[in-house]
């Protein structure tokens, strides 16, 4: 059953549209990440949800219930915001009683799920704590649990993890992870993170520039993007696009690419126009240091340990981003070979349409 | 440290200091000195030890005018503050019409104390002013502001409102920018009306501007001077007279400096303690709220 339903949401500020005809359905219990980047109007959409922006047009409907024409506190939502929002002058406790409180929420029940949100966060010394003597990552756990106590059908969280450290950052990724599999209610979080997103959502939801460009669970989006923005958004680093001519004709396609190379794609044949310029995408695991396929000049080499990135130019000035061992020998400068998978490439029509392999 | 090095950073003060004790150290001194002798412009004046401060604890006229400044001070100060930030509330947003009106309202600081009191004479006056005007037009009889006894002080303080505003609305509006909009967003997402949201967002988060407000009015109100003078000279028989009143009339009046001074050190003292009660009582209730 749908928990969440967006119907043709339109916005605008002023004379710049934000967000164009959003349609989206979220199950109960699933967890959504907003991909994309700034200027997406993933943020914009995520405040027309919680009711902190009014669309210009369009429903929000949740569980059954049509809510944009409701106040922000009658939606039975609870956010979590960039900043955790906390008031400054209450202590733990009675930021989390607060909304309960105006709710009107019996004292042993506020009582309650304060101690119960308190234990599962791992809170509870710091219950008479005011925010400001406490550390962010405290913080964030207090604003997390000022969610929890609502009990609400639906979490939004905004960009939750943008203001932690690194090592903080990833510890609160495990945190959201075990946190979700408690709750019962949906959950959306905005990010520009893909790494968030691909390690915590069920499905991720990719914005750009005012339109959902792609809806999938995050391998979906990683090896069959739907465009060649997502191609380029998703992954890190970024898929190498380079223009390519079809030849040959087979049941898939081949396709020859600009320095005269051939990649034997697994993309059926019939689904692409021969006249229309094509681009192939490669992601840099797809292309190994090695083999005979093609040669490039070494530009870049970032060693990460396992494995170390190289970045280089074909002949004819296109960029590639390949892979080599953890222990490359690769020096900037080189003359290297290239081993093309191109059982795994994606080709990109003229109109920037993904084409991915077919196992069929 | 050596005592060399401590000569070197004397001397990058000395300039500071020896300003600082000419033109504040110095006289603050001189005054207490003052306080101490009987001294009029003329003669040397002699020593009278506490004479001076015996004779003001007898002086009704002192008290009196201390009185006066206590009460127009509590007529003043909780309406001034409250109006203030009612007036910064409803003008903290962007429009155009809120910026012309901040600058309607914060007009009257710029002005000088001759002009406010000569436009709240006019509006004070019974019969030809605009109060009495009103009065008149609703069927009431105008009254007689400045030469009731019972009713000078509350015209002083509507005149020092009105002249005073503009300042404190400012610091509130200052205190409202600082309150993060996503913390009105929180509240609004946590069901809390706009009372609710006043009472416990807004006015926890202008906690501070409103001691500063209150502290520095305090501390200037206690001074009152130019509205009692220029409006009633004190008048009517007194009741108007605030303590600064009094020593200017004692001493550029009666030429009476040695008791002008110690009525000076007085005042002084007594907004102290206001000031200092004043500092106490937030630190108080600011530890109540925190142990709660």
């Amino acid at each position: 059953m749908a928990s969440l339903e967006l119907k043709g949401i339109r916005k605008s500020f002023g004379s710049t549209p934000v967000l164009d005809n959003i349609d989206l359905a979220i199950d109960a219990r699933e967890f959504i990440a907003f991909l994309g980047p700034s200027g997406s109007g993933k943020s914009t959409l995520l405040r027309i949800i919680a009711g902190l922006e009014s669309a210009d047009a369009g429903e929000v409907w949740l569980e059954g219930r049509r809510i944009d024409a409701l106040p922000p506190g009658e939606r039975g939502v609870a956010m979590v915001f960039q900043h955790y929002a906390l008031y400054p002058h209450m202590s733990v406790r009675e930021n989390m009683a607060f909304g309960l409180r105006n709710a009107r929420v019996g004292k042993e029940e506020i009582e309650r799920r304060i101690q119960d949100a308190a234990a599962v966060l791992e809170i509870e010394p710091l219950l008479e704590r005011k925010p400001a003597e406490m550390s962010g990552g405290q913080r964030q756990r207090v604003a997390i649990g000022r969610a929890l106590v609502k009990e609400p059908k639906l979490f939004l969280l905004d960009e939750p993890l943008s203001n932690l450290d690194a090592a903080l950052r990833l510890r609160t990724r495990v945190e959201l992870a075990q946190l979700k599999r408690r709750v019962d209610a949906a959950v959306i979080m905005v990010t520009h993170d893909q790494a968030e997103a691909m390690t915590l959502a069920d499905r991720i939801v990719v914005m750009n520039d005012r339109r959902i460009q792609q809806v999938g669970a995050p391998m979906e989006i990683y090896t069959r993007p739907a465009n060649v923005f997502v191609a380029q958004f998703v992954g890190s680093p970024a898929m190498t696009l380079a223009d390519a001519e079809l030849v040959g004709d087979g049941r898939y396609a081949t396709l020859k690419m600009g320095d005269g190379a051939t990649v034997e794609t697994r993309v059926k044949r019939d689904g692409l126009s021969s006249s229309g310029q094509l681009r192939i995408g490669l992601r840099p695991e797809m292309v190994r240091v090695g083999g005979n396929e093609a040669k490039a000049k070494v530009e870049l080499v970032e060693r990460l340990g396992e494995r170390t990135l190289v970045y280089a130019r074909l002949s004819n000035g296109q960029a590639i981003t390949a892979e080599d061992e953890g222990d490359s020998k690769v020096k900037i400068g080189d003359e290297v070979p290239l081993k093309i998978d191109g059982a795994a490439a994606h080709v990109f029509d003229a109109e920037g349409t993904g084409h991915h392999r077919s196992d069929a | 440290m050596t005592s060399q090095r401590d000569w070197r950073g004397l001397l990058f003060v000395a300039p500071f200091l020896l300003l600082y004790s000419i033109i504040l150290i110095f006289p603050l001194l001189r005054g207490l000195w003052l306080s101490l002798n009987q001294v009029d412009l003329f003669g040397a004046g002699h020593f009278v030890g506490l004479g001076n401060y015996a004779r003001l604890l007898d002086d009704p006229i002192f008290g009196t005018s201390l009185v006066n400044t206590f009460v127009v001070t509590l007529m003043i100060v909780p309406a001034l503050t409250v109006i203030a930030l009612a007036l910064a509330l409803a003008l903290n947003r962007a429009s155009r019409s809120a910026a012309i009106f901040r600058g309607i309202f914060f007009s009257s600081a710029v002005l000088s104390v001759t002009i406010v009191t000569l436009i709240w004479r006019f509006m004070l006056a019974p019969d030809a002013g605009f109060l009495g005007f009103l009065a008149k037009a609703f069927g009431g009889e105008p009254l007689p502001f400045l030469s009731d006894e019972h009713l000078v002080l509350p015209a002083l303080a509507i005149t020092t409102i009105w002249w005073s505003v503009g300042f404190p609305m400012l610091l509130f509006l200052a205190g409202l920018q600082q309150i993060p909009e996503d913390m009105y967003e929180a509240a609004a997402l946590d069901n809390a009306g706009r009372w609710t949201t006043f009472w416990r967002i807004t006015l926890p988060s202008l906690r501070r501007t409103v001691v500063l407000v209150v502290m520095l009015q305090t501390a200037a109100q206690l001074q009152l001077f130019g509205q009692s003078q220029l409006l009633t000279a004190g008048g009517p028989s007194g009741a108007s007279r605030t303590a600064v009143l009094f020593l200017f009339e004692t001493a550029f009046g009666r030429w009476e400096l040695g008791y002008a001074s110690a009525a000076a050190e007085v005042l002084f003292l007594l907004i102290l303690a206001v000031t200092l009660t004043q500092y106490w009582a937030t630190g108080q209730s600011k530890e109540a709220s925190n142990g709660r």
